[in-house]
């Protein structure tokens, strides 16, 4: 697989390193979230056949963590964000 | 016998005469042969033997799709089993012999199996060899095993090299024959960067193996020129040899080129065969088509051919398979063949063609409305039985028959996105499917465009459509003028006379027979078909066999041919030695070796090396008359506690941290608080992951205000960084952090023992005393001038510190020690002793820090902050985690201090069973204790908490070891701490 | 019909005209008792063993597409139980005693072989995990043998002894351990269920569930409503896709996994091994083809087919263990899709629909559990509690901190 690296451009998939759902992205606040939203977050998993949101690294690279959406079923690879530009956009702070 | 069937014409050098040798005998070729086409010439038919049954068989084909003329070739350690005599290029000196036979090709004991058949059907064995059970393995199945495989291995490593190579283009080409040569053409002058691959030595294709002009020359001809042409444009890479062997995700496919398989061996730094990765925007399949044969009773002897085989080893090659032929066919290309061999002098026997009506070949006996219902000839080929239009039969002698059924498009490539083949009733055959690769389009016969001017219009537009997505301005050129011959067919699969057995698969022994039983069984979906009967499953991959049982299958069910349906090709293409797959990652270069700074050092001392992970750290370092590594080790966990030991700690992970928010951040990722450490000090720190289990542990020291040094264990280096870049990233995207991992940029040497500060205050510039630099502090040194680093830690339990310079001191560092060392009888110790030291600490690492381990197992729950949200505190509350009788750390020792535990032995109550029950958990790690004078371990002991003091016993049911021990605390050793705080 | 050598004996002589369909092809019955949802190996088993333990009637399997197309027909065939975890391994043992009586059970040669399996040791922390583990198997009642390097040696003189950058040790072995010819486990229980009455239906996708107050009513599919009292999902590689018409979101991801055949050789491999320093296990298939495989691709994917890096990756741990079989060709490989769950272990369990069960989760290690995985999941639908080797493959276990988790990877599915 090819990713196009939102600032490198297209790279050989074997220089990432896939670790899942960009739902993971949505980490709740310890301090006032529970076991059970935390089980949620952690182990539930939408799973789709089709288009999925999901957290590669650039390894052997420049070390950013992206967003690539990604066809599960045909593998075409449809949108590369930077993580941290999806994670800010989506309330994310400190 | 030389070369008694060698006609005249063919691309071969008859001037170049090659000696070669099968099954022990000598011949002479030519270069430009084949083994295959030599061994023909010669007029050798038999080359092999059946999977199933033995059967004497010769080749079915003249390219990459061949069943049965497989052998060995080459000797020695260079003997390479299943090798296809169609495909293998003969070399001076080529020594092949035959596979799957005993004691001899021509007499094989094992034909038995033939004489068997009726036994032997499709999925025999999975209805009986069930009693008595034991008699599986030890009588029946060894019986099969010794029957199994076609080739051997030798057993001797591959003294051959294989390389990995990458190539980016514009537009990739599969197939060099008419459309892929036309193709290549424009791709090339509108300036593309193209690669054009073809299996074969000599691009062309089937131009080579044909008698068609194209552009009013022959066709060989036509191919050589644009050939030439396409080798003088710089942006074109004509590939031969090359097989594109799989098709991958967004334009990369593989393939494999045979660099020196023409050779007798490699030449001097050249590997065998390259795996290339072509990362592509565009390509096109122009792979051809493959024949099929039509099955009828005995359709397997030697000299029964593929008709398109039979042309083509008389014109590309030269040679007439026999002496006198015969064709059966039921399309026009089969009359193409007779034709051809009449033109070349062969002795036509008839044309046996299954429909009726049409033009009668002029010439020729062409016998219409007729069909092949038997052959004869034990080891060849010599006469076959033909049922006549009239109904009477008439036994037509002949050494070969080409058969033709129809050409299959080599669809394979295109289904390896598991896109479906779809069928065209107007050619009788499977085209590529929608759905395949993308950016992959098919052209030529691939495509279903079975002409020499379809080949060369549909490569035209095919190369001009993907110029055109690729930006590149292109304009049609005429064409050559070229053969259009439209396909007549009239599907005939097989030949519904007779009882006995008519090959579908030949490699595997497939028949018609075996088909019908299927059916009969309701092993009807093609998945099943092919799984039954094992149809399509031989080296071959079903190329000539699997349209066929899946028509004979449809046949019988009365489903038409597509709602029957196709299997679909799997990768690779043609199968692909492993050495070329893993390249030149084996033997030592597996994997590189990572080295630490002392480790030239290391060597000259005579240091013994273990690997952790792609490290390789020294183990132990043995001094002259020491015999054992116990001895060894026992000497440096000894010295060390006595004066001072050295060790080379660099490949801990070191990862600094700075930015305003950097304590904050530490909060985060560690159980325990660090935004409260002070500058210049240190604190161990525990890493949970999010689900609460320890992930790992480590020293992290507050440089400054903004700024940290974090360690990490060796094994979690890459994880642990990979995690905080993650965490600064992704869940707090706005905190000030930077990271940069400094593993290899700092070497780090751990210098423990009583006289430990007294070695270093001779080498560090600043004051080092214990007021100065208490224990846990940290701090930028110098020594003599040169820029450290050094912390007061401590693994071993012995006042210690850390010490780091920049890596490329390391080696000059460890020398520095070792002399400013001398006096006080310093050492080197390795990671044998290490473990021994941090064993009697009670320190967790590798065995106890297993991914499987909270913090409570660790004892060390109290790490875990509330106050604070870090990474892993929630989930580490949950109930299951937290049980009372769960596992805790427990040192353990035996009883009887000569006794011998083990790690991974299991904790027994004394008097119980010893079965799950009583299971009490295990002991995790274990060293002999020089101080002790015993073996001690550590264990995860359930409620091991509660039971400090009391004995057990250690079970191993591997070494045959109870051993009686007692439970203590996991701190053997100094349990106060008073010597690293000295 | 029986099967036995001599009916086999007896149809040869008589142009086995004899040999009757290996299961019916049933129209579906408006309503059933069970209905098992996925026709592969662990489904098929369930509605044997449902139909044969627990006597249970009314059955049907409902497969999408034909009967065994699932991981029953693409795994390397291993059989093992040399598991760590006491949550694992009673169930991998009662599996290994199961397929240790199949045959006879259900009177199919499905060539259960137990020829031994070797874990290769390189260190010696992995020795320790391996006695450990061994230990664990003897006292779960398997059988487990600590081999050192000259015994290996002796079992496989060919491994690089000699210039490996990651010496062999040892192994841990197996004996009880082998292969099975997986598609025989598929017929020989699609046949043994046929024969007692269950309705195997193919070409039969479920599209939904009809849940009503709570409970199940039947499931639509291709083939129209088909009511039922209850319903066993058992559909390994599709279990996020078949549960979300039951409105539930798993603890699973789907992965690719590639497999590999090379061409047929003549035997020189007799049991099954595993490279300890590399992703990498290996055995020889009665017909001479070398079955092996690797790690997963590591990204989510239905496309039930691989990339390169990882077909590169296995041949090179390939050639590091064995340097001879650098001119044996690759044949074949293929990619199936696998329930990757968060602890790296299976699922048989209750949902919060009354009479929906789920099996599922299994990892790539569900063809060895074939056996039990049908007697456990066919004990928890006809008796609603769950047998007692299968007590831990709760959905709950994650919410409890129960996780069973033998590669101690945590929640990230491409790592177990």
């Amino acid at each position: 697989m090819i990713i196009n690296h939102p600032i490198l451009g297209p790279r050989d998939a074997q220089e990432f390193v896939y670790l899942g759902d960009a739902n993971l992205m949505g980490r709740p606040d310890g301090m006032t979230a529970g076991i059970e939203a935390f089980h949620d977050y952690l182990y539930n998993r939408d799973n789709p056949a089709g288009a999925h949101r999901e957290l590669w690294y650039h390894e052997q690279g420049d070390r950013s963590w992206l967003v690539v959406t990604r066809n599960t079923v045909t593998h075409e690879i449809l949108k590369v964000e930077m993580a941290r530009d999806v994670a800010r956009a989506g309330g994310r702070s400190k | 016998m030389s070369q008694s069937n060698r006609i005249s014409g063919g691309q071969i050098d008859r001037k170049t005469s090659l000696q070669f040798t099968f099954d022990g005998r000598s011949y002479v070729g030519h270069a430009g042969d084949t083994l295959a086409s030599a061994l023909l010439a010669n007029g050798v038919r038999l080359m092999g033997r059946s999977f199933k049954y033995h059967r004497p068989r010769g080749p079915l084909s003249s390219g990459s799709e061949e069943p049965n003329a497989l052998v060995h070739l080459r000797t020695g350690a260079r003997q390479e089993p299943n090798t296809r005599a169609t495909v293998a290029e003969l070399f001076d000196g080529l020594h092949a012999t035959s596979q799957n036979a005993w004691p001899s090709l021509k007499f094989d004991a094992m034909s038995i199996n033939d004489k068997l058949n009726s036994f032997l059907t499709a999925g025999f064995y999975y209805k009986t060899f069930m009693w008595p059970a034991a008699f599986w393995e030890k009588v029946y199945e060894p019986i099969i095993r010794r029957a199994a495989g076609l080739g051997a291995l030798t057993k001797d490593e591959d003294p051959d090299e294989y390389d990995k190579g990458f190539i980016h283009c514009d537009l990739l080409i599969i197939g060099a024959g008419p459309a892929g040569l036309m193709a290549a053409l424009m791709a090339g002058r509108a300036g593309a960067r193209v690669v054009l691959a073809d299996e074969d030595f000599r691009m062309g294709g089937r131009l080579n193996a044909e008698t068609f002009e194209v552009g009013g020359v022959a066709g060989a001809d036509w191919a050589s020129a644009v050939v030439a042409e396409l080798a003088a444009t710089p942006n074109v890479r004509l590939m031969n040899r090359t097989t594109i062997v799989g098709a991958f995700d967004h334009g990369i496919y593989s393939a494999v080129e045979r660099v020196s398989d023409h050779l007798s061996v490699p030449a001097a730094g050249k590997p065998r065969q390259t795996l290339w990765r072509i990362y592509s925007k565009r390509a096109i399949l122009a792979g051809g088509a493959t024949e099929r044969p039509i099955a009828f009773e005995n359709n397997d002897r030697p000299g029964v051919m593929l008709a398109g085989a039979l042309r083509a080893y008389a014109n590309r090659w030269g040679v007439a398979v026999g002496d006198r032929v015969a064709m059966f066919t039921n399309n026009d290309d089969g009359l193409r063949t007779a034709r051809d061999l009449l033109a070349k002098g062969v002795d036509v026997a008839a044309v046996i063609d299954s429909r009726q009506g049409g033009d009668l070949l002029p010439g020729i006996r062409h016998l219409q409305g007729a069909q092949v219902i038997d052959s004869s000839g034990r080891l060849g080929l010599k006469s076959v039985t033909v049922r006549l239009a009239d109904g009477k039969t008439e036994t037509i002698s002949c050494t070969a028959l080409g058969v033709s059924g129809g050409w299959n498009p080599n669809v394979n490539i295109t289904s390896h996105h598991r896109s479906r083949p779809e069928w065209r009733d107007d050619i009788a055959a499977f085209v590529p499917g929608t759905g395949g690769p993308a950016g992959l389009s098919s052209a030529g016969a691939a495509s279903g465009a079975m002409s020499t001017h379809g080949a060369l219009a549909t490569g035209q537009a095919q190369a001009l459509a993907a110029l055109a997505d690729l930006g590149f301005a292109a304009k049609a050129d005429e064409l050559p003028r070229a053969e259009d011959t439209p396909i007549v067919i009239s599907p005939l699969w097989f030949v519904h006379e007779g009882k006995g057995r008519a090959w579908i698969d030949q490699q595997n022994d497939v028949t018609v027979k075996d088909v019908k039983l299927a059916h009969q069984e309701n092993f009807i979906a093609v998945e099943h078909l092919k799984r039954y009967t094992t149809l399509g499953m031989a080296t071959d991959q079903g190329k000539t066999g699997n349209v066929l049982g899946i028509a004979i299958m449809a046949e019988l069910t009365g489903q038409s041919i597509p709602a029957t349906g196709t299997t679909i090709y799997r990768p690779p293409y043609t199968p692909v030695a492993m050495g070329a797959l893993a390249g030149r990652s084996r033997g030592k270069d597996f994997k590189p070796f990572r080295l630490t700074p002392s480790h030239q050092w290391a060597a000259e001392q005579g240091a013994i090396f273990v690997e952790v992970g792609n490290w390789l750290r020294t183990q132990w370092v043995p001094k002259a008359g020491e015999t054992t590594w116990r001895q060894s080790v026992d000497r440096e966990v000894l010295a060390t506690r006595r004066s001072i030991g050295i060790c080379d700690v660099t490949t801990l992970g070191k990862i600094d941290i700075q930015g305003t928010d950097a304590g904050a951040f530490l909060d985060k990722v560690y159980a325990n608080t660090f935004s409260t450490l002070a500058v210049g000090k240190c604190r161990y720190g525990l890493m949970l992951r999010e689900d609460g289990i320890v992930f790992d542990d480590g020293t992290t020291a507050r440089m400054g205000t903004h700024e940290f040094v974090m360690t990490t264990t060796t094994a979690n280096a890459v994880t642990v960084f990979r995690h905080l870049e993650y965490c600064r990233q992704v869940l707090w995207p706005d905190m000030d952090v930077q990271i940069i991992s400094t593993t290899e940029a700092w070497a780090q040497f751990s210098v423990a023992g009583p006289n430990a500060r007294s070695l270093l205050q001779k080498i560090v510039d600043q004051d080092i005393s214990d007021a100065a630099f208490p224990y846990m502090g940290a701090g930028n040194i110098t020594i003599g001038g040169l820029r450290g680093r050094l912390f007061r830690i401590s693994f071993s339990g012995e006042l210690a510190y850390e010490i780091a310079v920049p890596t490329r001191y390391g080696d000059a560092m460890i020398r520095k020690l070792m002399a400013a060392g001398a006096e006080f009888d310093a050492i080197v110790y390795g990671t044998e002793a290490l473990g021994v030291m941090r064993i009697e600490k009670g320190h967790v690492a590798g065995g106890e820090l297993n991914g499987q381990s909270t913090a409570l197992n660790m004892g060390l729950g109290k790490m875990v902050s509330k106050k604070k949200d870090s990474i892993g505190m929630v989930l580490s509350q949950r109930e299951g985690m937290n049980r009372d009788e769960g596992y805790r750390l427990v040192g353990v020792r035996p009883v009887d201090p000569t006794g011998s535990i083990s790690a991974g032995s299991h904790f027994m109550e004394i008097g119980a069973p010893v079965d799950l029950a009583s299971d009490g958990g295990w002991l995790t790690s274990k060293v002999y204790s020089p101080h002790l004078g015993c073996d001690i371990a550590l264990g995860y002991l359930k409620a091991g908490d509660q039971k400090i003091g009391r004995k057990m016993r250690a079970v191993n049911f591997l070494t045959k070891t109870d051993t009686l021990v007692e439970i203590v605390s996991p701190h053997f050793f100094d349990p106060q701490g008073e010597r690293l705080r000295g | 019909m029986r099967y036995s050598g001599f009916r086999v004996i007896a149809e040869a002589l008589t142009g086995h005209k004899g040999w009757k369909p290996v299961w019916r092809d049933p129209a579906p019955q408006a309503e059933y008792d069970y209905i098992i949802v996925g026709g592969g190996g662990h489904g098929l088993a369930t509605a044997y063993y449902l139909a044969k333990e627990f006597k249970q009637a009314r059955i049907a399997v409902l497969e999408k597409g034909y009967l065994g197309g699932g991981n029953v027909g693409r795994n390397t065939t291993i059989i093992r139980s040399n598991y760590l975890l006491e949550g694992n391994e009673p169930f991998y043992e009662f599996s290994l005693k199961l397929w240790e009586g199949l045959e006879q059970d259900f009177n199919y040669n499905a060539m259960v072989s137990q020829r031994g399996i070797i874990n290769l040791i390189h260190t010696d922390a992995q020795r320790d995990a391996f006695t450990r583990r061994g230990n664990g198997m003897i006292l779960n009642g398997a059988d487990a043998e600590m081999l050192n390097r000259d015994q290996v040696r002796a079992l496989y003189p060919f491994l690089n002894f000699d210039n490996a950058r990651f010496p062999i040790k040892g192994a841990l072995m197996q004996r009880r351990g082998g292969t099975v010819r997986h598609d025989a486990v598929a017929w020989g229980y699609a046949r043994g269920a046929d024969m007692r009455g269950v309705d195997l239906i193919q070409n039969c996708e479920v599209t939904g569930m009809r849940i009503e107050n709570g409970r199940i009513r039947g499931v639509e599919t291709s083939r129209g409503f088909i009511g039922a009292k209850k319903v066993g999902v058992a559909v390994a590689g599709s279990s996020s896709k078949v549960m979300a018409h039951a409105g539930m979101r798993l603890p699973i991801e789907s992965h690719v996994l590639q497999a590999f055949v090379s061409e047929g050789l003549k035997p020189f491999i007799n049991g099954v091994m595993t490279f300890g320093a590399g992703h990498f296990y290996v055995s020889q298939s009665d017909k001479g083809g070398l079955v092996f495989g690797g790690d997963i691709d590591g990204y989510n994917s239905y496309a039930q087919r691989g990339n390169l890096p990882v077909i590169e990756d296995v041949a090179e741990g390939g050639m590091a263990l064995m340097p001879a079989i650098g001119r044996a060709r690759l044949l074949r490989t293929w990619g199936g899709i696998m329930d990757m769950s968060m602890d790296g272990s299976p699922i048989i369990d209750k949902t919060h629909v009354e009479g929906l069960y789920f099996n599922g989760g299994w990892c790539y290690g569900g063809f060895k559990a074939t056996p039990a995985s049908g007697w456990c999941f066919a004990h928890l639908l006809a008796k609603d509690e769950p047998h007692k080797t299968a007590t831990a493959y709760r959905f709950d276990r994650f919410l409890k901190g129960l996780m069973i988790d033998e590669k101690g990877q945590g929640a990230q599915p491409n790592l177990h």
